[in-house]
């Protein structure tokens, strides 16, 4: 599986980001500045990770939803290719178009980092069927502007069409609809708050996200 | 016309900016001439107590700096230390104090960034972060939006840089309502082969400036540091700089890739005294001279003098000198990542520190005097005079659940996770303890050995007695990073002070830090690194001595690790060490009976060694894994932590001969608290027996509450005591 993971000027998640897709793939992933045009060829995985790119100026996500890569990540969305947005990736995501709706200002007006259990809304997607077998995973979030806003008719389809993927159990940020992750209509396309990528290492013990990772190898 | 900051300066325009009439006779004498308004300019930021260290230098060669893992001690941007396998840990704790009082989203934010700079300047990436804060008493009306205020600003920049912030301190009490302390420690990691130093050594090399724009921000920062604070201290609100974090991550990334290849000659950031101090010092420690060209200076604002550049603290700015001919390779990088560059200057063999504007030399100066010949004192000071030690029965009882519930929910014992929770505390990936440990754990990437980090200090104890209290800073550290595991390497202190020009204050610095010097020998715990804060005084009220220790460890296994989680019902609770009762300066005395007399307990520094020896070989060997020091509130606080943090209860068994409340309460030091199966409890007495150090049962643990005796207190309601106190502070409006 080829794997590339997006680098904007303030990512920081994207070396664990990258860590996480080598150990399930075995192979390193290719990291794709910004500024490029083009995706590596045969790329099956592009991972836009968390951070802070552009230093959420403007609006977390919104410079970068229009740096120069974001047009090949489109067209690789497009052609059925898998795309994973964390954090500020989400936020990337839904400021491009890529995913509908919008996240907003935690409720509480803090940052908050903490474990969050999560319930697995539908392990019937690319990203979550290793989780076929549990109802609940607890992965850590860290961001401030979390909360997951979209109209009441789009949480609606978003809901009957199962594209609610993870809920929060114990709602940390006032997200509608205790939404967590969401994938497009396709499929093909998830973004998540939580961070998969740092419970994802068998010597630290914590696992809760690497179903993630391994869902997405069993997929290409 | 002559611009008003070309012309000559006068005695006192000098005492304005913060000399003292000797020092401007020094400064003619020096020059033998009369500078202009620049050059005093100059002279009055180096010659400042923030960057001349003039007050404590003399005091500061008492500690220890050498050992067979030292690379850099004192004197470089941050201390590097081998820690095997071709790697160098580099760290350094610095004070961001009086900018965090008046502005505190920003002096803790700009704080965070200026400790960054000085580790990676070095070659470092950095690893981890921590935090020393100490805040007023809750009831003063600052207090919450200071905390609200200082907590934002650590977590708006840590977080956006990407490093995880793991752990730290917080304190209250009065004695900070005038001048709250925000010190901050960072943590790198280099190759020992490639470390970077800031002497610009040779002639005719470029000197390039990257990073943000130069501005007006923070002009004679370094000398507010240095004065003590009034009333009106909020009027230098427009001192204070601006942080930028994402343009930090820049320039880290920047700097990183650049150091990759052998371009860089020397590299300094611009902190305190901005150009001025980073230029002087790579001159100076280089042995070189420089000339810098003021109009090449990328700016921010228009129409700014000599001296507005030469003095600002725009943040985010990194100077280097370049081999010749290398400017286009670091130019492409710069460009890669959006930064601003410029060469702004070269080297020379002058010696002195030259700068031209609008092709005139505006300024002029030999590098000695500003760096190496600047003044130093040898303050009068006064021996403190150590209270008595207060026996138990000197001290009143109090019920122990009561007493119990009291410490753990005070200001200073209540969970700190509304605060730590503001931090990414998991980012880069490595974090394996945090917050909640005795020390932070952090894996080395890629590896499976692992830095342990703690910030420690007990200011009542170093009030009550600035030696014992400096020695127990020192020694709790080491106790914390053994407790998880680790083998203590080395220290970076921050010594905040008051007015040094009074005797008493002098009296503190000096006692402490000869204090610290004695117990970081005998612990083979070497001083790498530092920074003084003095004049931390308002109105003439002096804080109390907080000389704060940040110790770095190494576990050459991660998985040999010790938690305060992790006790399971049925396990034995071994308390480590001698208990005989010290109430002086303790919690229980503070919070039960609001009393702060007595001496603090006294640390038997070869006990100290012996103890924590057994206590790590135990973790090494894998025999324990559930290990917590005593500190405040002693043993009862230490069982309810461990109790807290595992979720199950505890019961301790009433002591024969000590009266229970110096027993559960009393703050001896050398003391560690195990949990074991009960089958595994010899191995742990034998040990101790080996290394002729007291070890015996105290009680077991099981059920849902904390009992001594026939007393108890339900775990949940203790919970919910210790848990709630911050938030409840904090939700009463900022």
């Amino acid at each position: 599986m080829k794997t590339a993971v997006i680098v904007f000027p303030g990512s920081n998640c994207d070396r664990d980001a990258a860590d996480a897709l080598a150990r399930v793939t075995g192979a390193r992933p290719h990291m794709v500045w910004h500024a490029d045009t083009h995706l590596p060829d045969g790329v099956d995985l592009v991972v836009l990770p968390g951070g802070f790119s552009y230093g959420d100026y403007l609006r977390a996500g919104a410079m970068s939803a229009r740096a120069p890569i974001m047009q090949a990540v489109r067209a690789h969305a497009d052609r059925g290719g898998l795309v994973l947005g964390v954090c500020n990736g989400f936020q990337i995501l839904t400021e491009a178009g890529l995913l509908p709706g919008a996240l907003m200002r935690n409720a509480g007006m803090r940052f908050v980092c903490r474990p969050v259990r999560l319930a697995i809304a539908n392990a019937n997607t690319p990203f979550t069927r290793a989780y076929r077998d549990v109802r609940e995973t607890t992965i850590p979030i860290a961001h401030a502007d979390g909360r997951y806003y979209a109209d009441d008719a789009t949480l609606d389809q978003l809901e009957g069409d199962g594209q609610v993927v993870l809920r929060y159990l114990d709602n940390p940020n006032g997200s509608a609809r205790d939404i967590a992750g969401i994938v497009n209509a396709r499929g093909n396309v998830m973004g998540m708050m939580p961070h998969p990528e740092r419970e994802s290492d068998p010597t630290l013990g914590r696992l809760g996200g690497w179903p993630i990772f391994q869902s997405i190898a069993e997929a290409a | 016309m002559t611009h008003p900051h070309l012309r000559p300066a006068t005695e006192a325009l000098a005492v304005e900016f913060g000399l003292s009439k000797d020092e401007w006779g020094l400064v003619l004498q020096k020059l033998g001439r009369t500078p202009n308004v620049t050059e005093l300019g100059i002279f009055s930021v180096m010659w400042s107590e923030h960057c001349s260290y003039k007050s404590s230098r003399a005091h500061l060669a008492k500690f220890p700096t050498s050992g067979p893992r030292v690379i850099y001690g004192p004197g470089e941007n941050a201390g590097a230390v081998d820690i095997g396998e071709g790697l160098a840990c580099i760290f350094k704790m610095e004070s961001h104090n009086h900018p965090s009082f008046i502005e505190p989203y920003q002096g803790a934010a700009t704080g965070v960034g200026g400790i960054l700079r000085d580790v990676f300047t070095m070659g470092a990436r950095p690893v981890a972060l921590m935090n020393a804060l100490r805040f007023g008493d809750p009831e003063h009306p600052k207090t919450r939006r200071l905390v609200d205020g200082v907590v934002r600003g650590i977590g708006g920049y840590g977080n956006c840089v990407g490093v995880p912030t793991v752990g730290g301190e917080t304190n209250f009490h009065r004695g900070y309502n005038g001048n709250i302390l925000v010190n901050a420690m960072a943590v790198g990691i280099a190759r020992a082969d490639r470390i970077f130093t800031s002497a610009a050594k040779g002639a005719g090399n470029p000197v390039v400036y990257v990073g943000a724009k130069t501005g007006r921000d923070g002009i004679h920062g370094a000398t507010m540091a240095s004065a003590e604070f009034t009333e009106e201290a909020e009027s230098q609100r427009p001192t204070v700089q601006v942080g930028d974090p994402f343009l930090e991550k820049l320039l880290i990334e920047a700097c990183l890739e650049l150091m990759e290849s052998d371009a860089i000659v020397g590299i300094q950031d611009m902190g305190a005294a901005g150009l001025t101090s980073s230029s002087v010092e790579m001159a100076s420690k280089g042995g070189a001279g420089i000339v810098l060209d003021i109009d090449a200076i990328p700016a921010r604002e228009e129409n700014m003098s000599p001296y507005e550049f030469m003095l600002s603290e725009s943040q985010e700015r990194m100077l280097m000198v370049l081999k010749p001919g290398r400017e286009a390779e670091a130019e492409k990088i710069f460009t890669k990542w959006g930064l601003d560059a410029a060469v702004i200057g070269h080297t020379t063999d002058t010696g002195r520190l030259q700068l031209v504007w609008k092709g005139e030399t505006v300024c002029d100066l030999p590098l000695g005097p500003l760096a190496d010949e600047a003044p130093k004192y040898e303050r009068p000071y006064r021996k403190p005079e150590p209270p008595a030690a207060l026996e138990p029965t000197a001290v009143p009882p109090m019920p122990f659940p009561l007493a119990l519930t009291k410490i753990m929910s005070c200001p200073d014992m209540a969970s700190k996770r509304w605060i730590w929770e503001q931090y990414d505390r998991h980012v880069m990936g490595d974090t394996v303890q945090d917050s909640s440990s005795d020390a932070a754990i952090v894996r080395l990437h890629g590896s499976t050995r692992a830095l342990a980090i703690s910030c420690d200090v007990t200011p009542r104890y170093v009030q009550a007695d600035p030696y014992e209290g400096g020695k127990q800073a020192v020694a709790e550290n080491w106790r914390n990073l053994t407790a998880v595991g680790a083998t203590p390497i080395a220290i970076t202190d921050n010594l905040n002070f008051g007015n040094p020009q009074r005797p008493e204050i002098m009296g503190q610095i000096v006692a402490a830090i000869e204090g610290m010097a004695e117990a970081c020998r005998t612990l083979d715990f070497p001083v790498v690194s530092g920074n003084v804060s003095l004049y931390n005084e308002t109105n003439g009220q002096a804080i109390p001595p907080t000389p704060a220790v940040g110790g770095v460890g190494l576990l050459e296994d991660v998985q040999r690790r010790a938690d305060l989680a992790g006790m399971k019902e049925g396990d034995v609770l071994i308390l480590v060490g001698r208990t005989h009762g010290a109430l002086g300066s303790s919690l229980y005395l503070r919070e039960c009976f609001g009393r702060e007399d007595g001496a603090p307990p006294p640390v038997d520094l070869a006990l100290e060694k012996r103890t924590g020896d057994v206590v790590r070989g135990l973790i090494e060997r894998g025999a324990v894994h559930t290990v917590h020091d005593l500190s405040d509130g002693g043993l009862a606080c230490a069982a309810a932590d461990m109790a807290l943090a595992s979720g199950v209860g505890v019961y301790l068994e009433p002591h024969a001969a000590l009266p229970a409340h110096a027993w559960l309460f009393g703050e001896d030091q050398a003391r560690y608290l195990i949990a074991v199966a009960p089958h595994e409890a010899d191995e742990v007495y034998e040990a101790a027996e080996r290394a002729g150090v007291d070890a015996e049962p105290v009680g077991v643990a099981g059920g849902c509450e904390i009992a001594y005796g026939d007393e108890a207190v339900d775990l949940a309601d203790l919970r919910a005591a210790n848990e709630g106190w911050l938030p409840a502070y904090m939700g009463g409006g900022v």
